[in-house]
């Protein structure tokens, strides 16, 4: 929905926002904004509502209870997990971008101008010569790059980003996050949700810890804490400091992790 | 002799019934493969598997009651397609479980009504196998209009078809009314099967939604390429198929998907690894 009466920063708002499927309540009386300019992460374990908080925002799930939207005239760019699309579909790179924008004319050509404009943002994200290979060929890295690139030829104000280190390897975890990083000193808005602490969550300016409820909202240092993370996670967890940036122990203290042997012969 | 040979070849035009079959099963071909592009690359094989047996309900009733084929077949597509909507989206039931219901009841009633009225028997044959031999001039202008509708809005709304095809949430999203996009398909794969039924008939339906847009999809790997490459060898098998019939004295229908499944091995064995790994990638035909 859109939201009528806002300040002229704001891009998303959630208002006591709950959401449920059937009798289960996902999302609990959350309340935040995102403000244009800002780079915002949505951390917290499976299944703690984040996918459905940025699924109400696009509109996707309704709520039960509350009001979540963007701001009229705001537009949205989103990303998806790269699982979500078959990557076999017969498309090329440039179709893929191009298919956002309205087709103005009877027959569906891609114009020069729309070539030109699709070829300047895939060089800009480094993606340059691979607008006409067929979206299977291209590494993990370059897919995602794909997507957000699709997102911004939508021109939007804020990119919303879906987990978008999932499941990729430490290189291409490592690409996306300068890209982000990147873009958004070029003035891009960020809404992501990860559940990738130390490699994603801990760069980010500004996290919203959801466990169907906000835990907490700061930035890292204020909410990667051992307090939040047991409140977060419901076990304790350490946290250690490395070159200024908190580092989150991935298992709970206590957790005996017993070394392997192998049985004797 | 060559001139033997293209004398034999154009006997077969010299009849009415001939040409007539040959441009209503040649605009059949293209029609279901262009539609087939997007009931292949959506999953949708057995919804247009499941429509057409359901139709063959309605269109056995309307025999029977002496009813227009166009209007009872039509309303009867209509009411399947709306209860098998209705039943998957309460998620009881899967999609397929819901197709699977409705058609086979569907099927049953229009095989009941076959049996308890013998009279009808051979319009309901035709119905079941085709009738590609007997049609009418009303045939021939249901097919080319709905061809021509179809190619039309495939054509205008072609990057908002692509879209919701290729990523239906993120087109969602970014304002393209997917629930529209997807009507706007199911309406035109029910006229398409509609008004194909008495041309190559119910149980040759879903092979010429299926095969065409498969042999194109190992041909190419993009999706323009694909809606002209399918109903160009759903038009080519038909002409092929229809001459071969001729001459072979065998059933036009049978012989069309003998010709574009023979092109789709072809192309399957020849097309190397590249080719069969788009086929594969098609896992839910």
């Amino acid at each position: 929905m859109n939201l009528k009466p806002a300040p002229a920063n704001l891009l998303v708002s959630c208002h006591h926002l709950s959401c449920a499927y059937g009798d289960n309540l996902v999302v609990n009386d959350v309340t935040f904004n995102v403000e244009r300019g800002e780079f915002v992460g949505i951390v917290g374990p499976s299944g703690s509502g984040k996918t459905t908080l940025l699924r109400a925002i696009l509109g996707m799930v309704k709520p039960v209870h509350g009001e979540v939207g963007t701001v009229k005239g705001v537009r949205l760019g989103y990303v998806p997990q790269v699982e979500s699309v078959d990557w076999n579909f017969p498309v090329t790179v440039l179709e893929v971008m191009v298919m956002t924008r309205p087709q103005r004319r009877v027959l569906p050509r891609i114009t020069l101008a729309e070539r030109r404009e699709a070829n300047d943002m895939l060089e800009r994200l480094g993606l340059a010569g691979l607008g006409n290979r067929h979206i299977r060929e291209l590494s993990g890295g370059q897919q995602q790059r794909v997507f957000v690139a699709r997102a911004l030829f939508h021109n939007p104000d804020i990119l919303v980003l879906d987990e978008p280190t999932s499941g990729v390897d430490v290189r291409t975890r490592h690409e996306v996050l300068h890209l982000l990083a990147d873009l958004h000193q070029e003035g891009v808005s960020v809404l992501l949700t990860t559940h990738d602490l130390n490699g994603l969550a801990a760069h980010l300016p500004r996290l919203v810890c959801l466990n169907r409820e906000i835990i907490a909202d700061g930035s890292p240092r204020d909410v990667l804490v051992p307090d939040v993370l047991e409140r977060l996670y419901g076990a304790p967890m350490h946290v250690l400091e490395h070159g200024g940036m908190p580092v989150v122990l991935d298992h709970a203290e206590g957790a005996v992790i017993r070394p392997f042997r192998p049985r004797a012969v | 002799m060559t001139t033997n040979l293209a004398v034999d070849l154009l006997e077969p035009y010299g009849f009415e019934f001939f040409r007539n079959g040959t441009v209503v099963a040649v605009a059949a071909g293209g029609l279901c493969g262009l539609l087939g592009v997007f009931v292949v690359l959506r999953g949708m094989s057995y919804i247009g598997h499941g429509l057409s047996h359901a139709v063959f309900g309605g269109a056995a009733a309307s025999a029977v009651m002496n009813l227009n084929y166009f209007v009872g077949a039509g309303l009867w597509g209509i009411v399947s397609g709306v209860l098998i909507g209705r039943i998957a989206r309460r998620r009881i039931l899967g999609a397929d479980a819901a197709i699977g219901v409705v058609t086979t009841a569907s099927f049953a009633v229009g095989l009941a009504l076959l049996n308890r009225y013998g009279q009808a028997k051979r319009s309901i044959e035709a119905v079941l196998f085709g009738s590609v031999l007997g049609v009418k001039t009303g045939d021939i202008i249901a097919v080319v209009v709905v061809g021509i509708l179809a190619t039309t809005i495939i054509i205008v709304g072609y990057r908002r078809f692509l879209f919701s095809t290729f990523d239906p949430e993120v087109a969602s999203v970014s304002g393209v009314r997917v629930s529209m996009m997807e009507a706007a398909l199911m309406v035109m794969l029910s006229l398409t099967i509609l008004v194909t039924m008495r041309v190559i008939g119910t149980l040759l339906i879903s092979a010429l939604l299926v095969i065409p847009a498969a042999t194109a999809r190992m041909l190419t790997n993009r999706f323009s390429r694909m809606l002209w490459v399918a109903p160009a060898i759903g038009a080519g098998g038909a002409l092929l198929g229809m001459n071969l019939a001729y001459h072979t004295n065998t059933s036009a229908a049978a012989m069309i998907i003998i010709v574009c499944a023979t092109a789709f091995s072809g192309v399957y064995f020849a097309s190397g690894v590249r080719g069969k790994r788009r086929v594969a990638a098609l896992g839910h035909l």
